[in-house]
């Protein structure tokens, strides 16, 4: 039987630590992208035109967005599961009537939920500069619900094999950062020579970004139904890395 | 005595093939206190943190109120409570929010009652809502205390509960801990400090290389392993042992007053009466006689020493 309490638990601490720190986790990254907009949407983006139908100003919102909960999705799950590490507080959770499913439940749930409101609140703002409709909301949601989950298993994972906090913003800036620019945050693969096309269908962020677009405004650069297959393998695929860490007890225990 | 905990045939081995744990059998009753005593490295947290799930068992069975920690992990866990060596928390949680985290974190309902006699029962109550980087070294061993204790467990952990604080929070901390187990609580207590395993436990395990070299009620280890000493004080200078007192295997004090001479007292024999006699036969007048029992620490060291 699941543990609802525990999770709950965990959970709540969780989310009390986003209170404490409101304004690094979300004034912050609302105003990184307030800048985004008035620099690319309003100031340089008058000048672009990527798609006859579509102002530059909204063709970026969906990859501002996905820009900035990823970053945000594996900063907050990797520092959730990192600090009690390094505070030596993980003796509890791993002495408690919890189970691994469980922990990750309670951790990568209070993530993703912060990334979550952080994206729906990074999309109002985004109503501020351009003129938004969203072609189908509730897909809009799933995805976003989606990205959420897989980057916040990602920093899970990310947290875990963290020894010190140098490596918690390694992957993040060294890796994520360049993949969502290069993933067609802000622009078509189309206007790529061909060699960097080929090499851009081999970046998984594309496909998010693409499926993440097509819910905006119906056409994005690959079908829908891949972008969400995409997702879902990577989710997999971090499942079955959490999984064997715990069933290991890869640098979590002794 | 109604068995809490049953270890049987536990081994650790780390990925180096260090063996922290070796074939380590123990049964802990329920309401005792037993100390694992031992020195750094000897072992004693690795047992806790197997008991507790903290880290993983190579080989062997461990069962807490019957319920084996590995299979049936849930029910094992809910009844105990640990509190770590290190001062280990979230530093701007308040006092009241971590305590009742981890009692939910157990599985447990909100409960501000119990919660509420906890800590008056530490002396946290009126430190409740002050972030727990704000307090001192021993407010924060007791907030330990009680989120270890949050959750009602049967069994308590306490892993090297006094390293590193004063006398006279110590001494605090014992009384909490005997108050702990006139309340029910069956006490685990991991040491160095002999003085603490003597004052406070009932059974003392003494603990060596990953193995429970000795495992008795504290009385009868004293008893069984003491040795006691008789020092005769003389009138006369001795330079020499008398022949006939050789046997004895007496040795000299430094001033050369005084003779010593060591026996057990648990022998149905201990030689004193044949001593005294021969001691009056080479004429050598005695002043005073006294014993001198040895103490647990003398015992432990002497194990250790054989091991």
């Amino acid at each position: 039987m699941i543990n609802f309490r525990s999770i709950k638990a965990i959970y709540i601490f969780e989310m009390s630590r986003t209170f404490r720190t409101l304004i690094q986790n979300l004034i912050s990254p609302i105003l990184s992208t307030v800048l985004y907009f008035i620099v690319f949407g309003t100031a340089i983006g008058n000048n672009i035109n990527f798609t006859n139908e579509i102002p530059y100003g909204a063709f970026i919102v969906p990859g501002l967005v996905i820009l900035t909960i990823s970053m945000q999705s594996v900063n907050n799950a990797s520092f959730g599961i990192f600090f009690p590490k390094f505070l030596g507080t993980t003796y509890e959770i791993l002495s408690a009537p919890i189970s691994y499913v469980e922990i990750v439940i309670g951790y990568v749930g209070a993530s993703a939920t912060k990334s979550f409101c952080l994206g729906l609140l990074i999309l109002i703002t985004s109503t501020f500069f351009v003129d938004l409709n969203i072609k189908f909301p509730i897909l809009m949601l799933c995805m976003l619900l989606l990205s959420c989950v897989s980057f916040s298993l990602l920093g899970f994972i990310i947290g875990i094999a963290s020894d010190n906090f140098e490596q918690i913003n390694f992957v993040p800036m060294i890796i994520i950062t360049p993949l969502v620019f290069l993933g067609g945050s802000f622009y078509t693969i189309d206007v790529l020579p061909d060699f960097w096309q080929t090499i851009t269908l081999f970046n998984p962020i594309f496909y998010l970004v693409s499926g993440f677009r097509y819910s905006f405004f119906g056409t994005g650069e690959v079908n829908i139904l891949i972008s969400i297959f995409s997702i879902s393998l990577f989710i997999l695929l971090c499942i079955i890395i959490i999984w064997r860490i715990f069933k290991t007890g890869y640098k979590i225990k002794t | 005595m109604q068995t809490i905990i049953e270890i049987k045939n536990l081994r650790k081995t780390y990925k180096d093939n260090k063996v922290a744990l070796d074939d380590v059998n123990l049964n802990i009753f329920k309401g005792e206190i037993i100390a694992l005593l031992g020195p750094n490295g000897a072992g004693k947290t690795t047992l806790i943190s197997n008991i507790c799930g903290i880290s993983s068992i190579t080989s062997g069975d461990i069962k807490v109120n019957g319920f084996d920690v590995v299979d049936n992990y849930r029910e094992a866990r809910k009844c105990i409570g640990i509190v770590p060596q290190e001062l280990s928390f979230e530093p701007f949680e308040k006092v009241i929010n971590t305590v009742n985290f981890s009692r939910q974190l157990f599985g447990k309902k909100p409960d501000e009652e119990y919660i509420e006699n906890l800590l008056k029962k530490l002396s946290l109550w009126d430190k409740k809502d002050q972030i727990i980087r704000s307090l001192s070294g021993g407010m924060k061993r007791r907030v330990l205390i009680a989120k270890a204790l949050s959750h009602e467990p049967d069994v308590l952990f306490l892993d090297e509960p006094t390293a590193g604080v004063d006398v006279e929070l110590r001494k605090d901390m014992w009384n909490t801990i005997k108050n702990l187990q006139n309340s029910g609580v069956t006490i685990i207590l991991t040491t160095h400090y002999i003085e603490e395993a003597e004052l406070m436990a009932n059974r003392i395990a003494i603990i060596n290389h990953g193995k429970i070299l000795l495992i008795d009620k504290k009385d009868n280890l004293i008893d069984r392993m003491s040795k006691k000493t008789l020092i005769i004080h003389t009138n006369s200078k001795i330079n020499k042992i008398d022949k006939a007192l050789e046997k004895f295997q007496l040795r000299v004090s430094k001033d050369k007053k005084n003779l010593e001479y060591d026996y057990s007292p648990n022998k149905k024999k201990t030689g004193i009466t044949t001593l005294l006699n021969e001691i009056k036969k080479t004429g050598i007048e005695l002043i005073d006689v006294q014993t001198k029992q040895s103490n647990l620490e003398q015992i432990f060291v002497e194990i250790l020493k054989n091991d």
